[in-house]
C-alpha cells in the first residue's frame, strides 16, 4: 500500500424528489490508497450505494452539488455523463448488487461481452485469452460464453459479472452488496475472490459495500461507518473493529453477538430509535437524536478528524 | 421442444375440433325448417331452380339419418374438402365461393398486420427518446387504438373518398375492369386497396407503438441496461438490446391481438365493400347461406389457428430463455 489513489472531498449528493431535495450525501471526504480494499458499512438508508454510484455513474435523479473526486491524482467529472464515460470499465468498475439480472437474457454471454469491449475501444480478441483464464481461475470453463445467462446458476452469473466487470483492471472497483444475496459460505468465497483479484492486480483498488461488518472485517484492509450520509469513522479493519471511536460505531459493533465468530445473521440493526430523514437533515451531529453521549455541543456539527494516526472519527467526544 | 409443439398442435386441434362441431350445430338446431327457411329468403324467382335445390339440400341434411350419421357425414365431406353448396349463389360450391374471397382478405390483413407491427414497433421505440415526441404519440396511438375498425373506416371513406375524392371506397377494383395483368386494373386494384387497408393499419399501429413505448422504457431501466450505462456501453448498444427484448412481449401481444384484428378487418371490408370473407359472410347472413357461414367460419378459424401457430414456432426460435428451457425439459 502506497499514495493516495481515491481523494474524495467535501462531495455532496442530492436526490431530486416531488417533496424536495434528499441530502443522500452531504459533505463526504476521506481517503483510499493504492490497494487498499476499504469495507463501507452503515444502515440502509446511510448512503453507501449513493456514494458508490455517484464514483461511477449518477442516476437521472441524482445531482452533484459539490465536492471533488481525485483518482489516481486526476479529477473526475463525475457530474458529467458524458465526459465521465472515458473513465468508466476502463478506470472506475462496478459489480452490481444485481449480477444475477445483470447479463442480457437474450444475448450468449461471450457475444454480449464482445459487444461491450467493442462498443469501449477494446478489440475482444486483444483480451480474449486473459478472459478465458481469469474464467478460469474462478472454476468457470470457457464454454460459459456460449451459453445464454439463463443456463447458468446465480453463483455462475455471479462470478462472470466479477471477471467482467473487473476485465480492464480498473483502479476503482466498487462491489455493492455484492454477497447479500448469496449464502454464507458463498458469501465469504465471492469476497476471498474479489481479494484475490487485488492481489493479482486486477483491481488497484475497492470500496466493498456491506451491512455485514464481520464479514468486511475479514476482507477489509480499512472500514469506514457511514451515518445518514456522513461519514462518521474510518480507519484500519483492526482499529475501527477493536477500538471503535465514534459511539455509533461502538453500539454497532457491541451489537454484533462476536465479531469474527461465523454466523448467519449479524446485521447492523438493534439501535434503538432511527436515522433522522434526510429531506431537511436536522443541524449539528446527525446521531444525536440516537447518541447516549449527547451534550450541547453537538448542536455543532462535529469535523472529520484524524483522531489517531490513519483513523479518522466525526465526533465531539472522540478526540 | 418436440413435445411442446406437440401439446401446442394438440390444443390447435381440439379448438378446431370444438369450433367445427359448433359450426355444424347452429343451422342443425336452430328453431324451424333450416332447409325451407333458406329457401324462403333465397331469392330464386326459378322455379324449376327451387325445386332442385330443395331436393339437394334436404338430401343433403339427410334429415332422415340419425344425428351421429349426419356428424360423421359432415366430417366426411368436410375433409373432402367439400364444404356444400351455396345458396345465394346456387349452384356454385361454397369452397369455390370462398376462395374467391380469401386472397382478397389475406391481403387486407396480412400487409396490415405485418406493417403495422413492424412500423408501430420502431415508432413506438423512437418515441421513447424525446419528451416531445413522448407526448405526441401517445395521445395519438392512445386515440387510434380507441377508434373502433367501423368508424375509422367510415371516416376514411368520407374524408379522402368522399371528400378529396382521391380513392374509390366500394369494391375491389372498377366496375368496368376485368381481372388482368393489365396496368389499369392492377393500378385499379391497389386504389380501392388502399383504403381499407389504411384503417385497419392505422388502428393496429397505435397499439403496437404504445406497447413498444411502454415496453422499451421498462426495458431501459431493468438491470442489464443499468449495468451497461455503469460500464459506459454507448446509448445506441444499451437501446439495441433493450429494443430487441421488448419486440418478445410485442409478439405474444401479437398472438393475443389476432382475433380482434381479424374481426376488425371483416367489419372494414363491409364498410368499404371489399369482397373478402367479411362481406361474405354478410350476404350469408343476408341471404340466410348456413353453408356459406360455415364455410366462412370455418377458414377464418383455420387461419387465426395456423397465424398463432406460426407466431409460436417464431417467439421460440427468437426467445432464447423459451428455447433453452424446452431443452433443458425435454433432456
Ligand atoms: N432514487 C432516489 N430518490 C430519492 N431518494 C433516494 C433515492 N435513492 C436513494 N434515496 C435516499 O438516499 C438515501 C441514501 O440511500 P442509499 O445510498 O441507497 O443508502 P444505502 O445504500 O446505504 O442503503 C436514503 O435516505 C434513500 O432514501
Ligand atoms: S458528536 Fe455528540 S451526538 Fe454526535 S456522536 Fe459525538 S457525542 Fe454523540
Ligand atoms: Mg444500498
Amino acid at each position: 500500500m502506497s499514495g493516495v489513489s481515491l481523494e474524495v472531498s467535501d462531495l455532496t449528493v442530492h436526490y431530486r424528489t416531488l417533496r424536495g431535495d434528499v441530502h443522500a450525501l452531504e459533505g463526504v471526504g476521506f481517503t483510499m490508497a493504492d490497494g487498499e480494499i476499504m469495507g463501507l458499512v452503515g444502515e440502509s438508508g446511510s448512503g453507501k450505494s449513493t456514494l458508490g454510484k455517484s464514483l461511477i455513474r449518477m442516476d437521472s435523479r441524482m445531482r452533484h452539488v459539490r465536492g471533488t473526486v481525485r483518482l489516481d491524482g486526476e479529477e473526475l467529472p463525475i457530474g458529467d455523463q458524458a465526459a465521465m464515460t472515458p473513465f468508466r470499465y476502463h478506470r472506475v468498475s462496478l459489480i452490481p448488487q444485481y449480477s444475477m439480472s445483470a447479463l442480457n437474457p437474450t444475448r450468449r454471454i461471450g457475444r454480449m461481452i464482445d459487444e461491450l469491449l467493442e462498443s469501449r475501444g477494446v478489440r475482444p480478441a486483444s483480451v480474449r485469452a486473459e478472459l478465458l483464464r481469469r474464467l478460469d481461475l474462478v472454476g468457470l470453463s470457457g464454454q460459459v460464453l456460449r451459453r445464454y445467462p439463463i443456463e447458468l446458476s446465480g453463483g455462475m452469473k455471479q462470478r462472470v459479472v466479477m471477471v467482467l466487470s473487473t476485465l480492464l483492471d480498473p483502479s476503482l472497483l466498487i462491489a455493492d452488496e455484492v454477497t447479500s444475496a448469496l449464502d454464507v459460505s458463498t458469501q465469504r468465497a465471492v469476497a476471498q475472490t474479489l481479494v484475490e483479484f487485488r492481489d493479482r492486480g486486477y483491481l488497484a483498488g475497492m470500496i466493498f459495500v456491506s451491512h455485514d461488518i464481520s464479514l468486511v472485517n475479514q476482507i477489509a484492509d480499512t472500514i469506514m461507518v457511514m451515518y445518514a450520509g456522513k461519514p462518521v469513522e474510518k480507519g484500519t479493519a483492526e482499529a475501527v473493529v477493536n477500538g471503535p471511536r465514534h459511539p455509533y460505531t461502538r453500539m454497532l459493533i457491541s451489537s454484533l453477538p462476536e465479531v469474527g465468530v461465523t454466523h448467519a445473521e449479524r446485521r447492523l440493526e438493534g439501535i434503538p430509535g432511527s436515522p433522522p430523514g434526510l429531506l431537511d437533515p436536522p443541524r449539528g451531529c446527525r446521531f444525536r437524536e440516537r447518541c447516549p453521549l449527547a451534550f450541547d455541543k453537538c448542536d455543532q456539527e462535529p469535523p472529520f478528524v484524524e483522531v489517531d494516526r490513519g483513523h479518522w472519527a466525526a465526533c465531539w467526544k472522540a478526540g | 421442444m418436440w413435445r411442446y409443439f406437440g401439446r401446442k398442435l394438440f390444443v390447435y386441434a381440439l379448438t378446431f375440433f370444438v369450433a367445427v362441431t359448433i359450426n355444424w350445430m347452429i343451422p342443425r338446431f336452430m328453431p324451424g325448417d333450416p332447409v325451407r327457411s333458406m329457401l324462403a329468403r333465397a331469392s330464386v324467382g326459378n322455379a324449376e331452380a327451387l325445386e332442385a335445390m330443395r331436393a339437394y339440400y334436404s338430401s343433403l341434411f339427410g334429415l332422415d339419418l340419425p344425428v351421429w350419421q349426419q356428424y360423421l357425414n359432415f366430417w366426411g365431406s368436410l375433409l373432402r374438402g367439400d364444404l356444400g353448396t351455396s345458396v345465394w349463389l346456387f349452384p356454385t360450391p361454397v369452397s369455390e365461393v370462398i376462395l374467391g374471397a380469401v386472397p382478397y382478405t389475406l391481403g387486407l390483413l396480412v400487409p396490415a398486420i405485418l406493417l403495422s407491427w413492424i412500423a408501430g414497433n420502431k415508432f413506438g421505440a423512437f418515441a421513447a427518446r424525446g419528451r416531445w415526441l413522448d407526448n405526441t404519440v401517445l395521445p395519438v396511438g392512445y386515440l387510434l387504438t380507441a377508434t373502433p375498425y367501423m368508424w375509422l373506416g367510415i371516416l376514411l371513406a368520407w374524408s379522402l373518398g368522399i371528400v378529396a375524392g382521391i380513392f374509390p371506397t366500394a369494391g375491389a377494383y372498377g366496375f368496368a375492369l376485368q381481372p388482368s395483368l393489365s396496368w389499369a386494373f392492377v393500378s385499379s386494384l391497389v386504389l380501392h386497396w388502399f383504403l381499407p387497408f389504411l384503417s385497419l393499419f392505422l388502428v393496429a399501429f397505435g397499439g403496437w407503438a404504445i406497447g413498444m413505448r411502454n415496453m422499451i422504457i421498462y426495458e431501459l431501466e431493468a438491470d442489464y441496461s443499468s449495468y451497461l450505462e455503469a460500464l459506459g456501453a454507448p446509448r445506441r448498444l444499451v437501446r439495441r438490446y433493450a429494443f430487441r427484448n421488448a419486440l418478445l412481449p410485442q409478439l405474444t401481444g401479437l398472438a393475443l391481438q389476432l382475433g380482434t384484428i381479424v374481426a376488425g378487418a371483416l367489419l372494414t371490408e363491409i364498410v368499404f365493400s371489399y369482397p373478402g370473407l367479411g362481406n361474405l359472410i354478410l350476404e350469408a347472413l343476408n341471404n340466410r347461406d348456413f353453408f356459406l357461414l360455415q364455410g366462412a367460419f370455418l377458414f377464418i378459424v383455420l387461419g387465426v389457428l395456423i397465424a398463432n401457430f406460426v407466431i409460436d414456432v417464431v417467439y421460440v426460435l427468437v426467445d432464447p430463455r423459451v428455447r433453452v428451457q424446452m431443452q433443458g425439459g425435454a433432456a
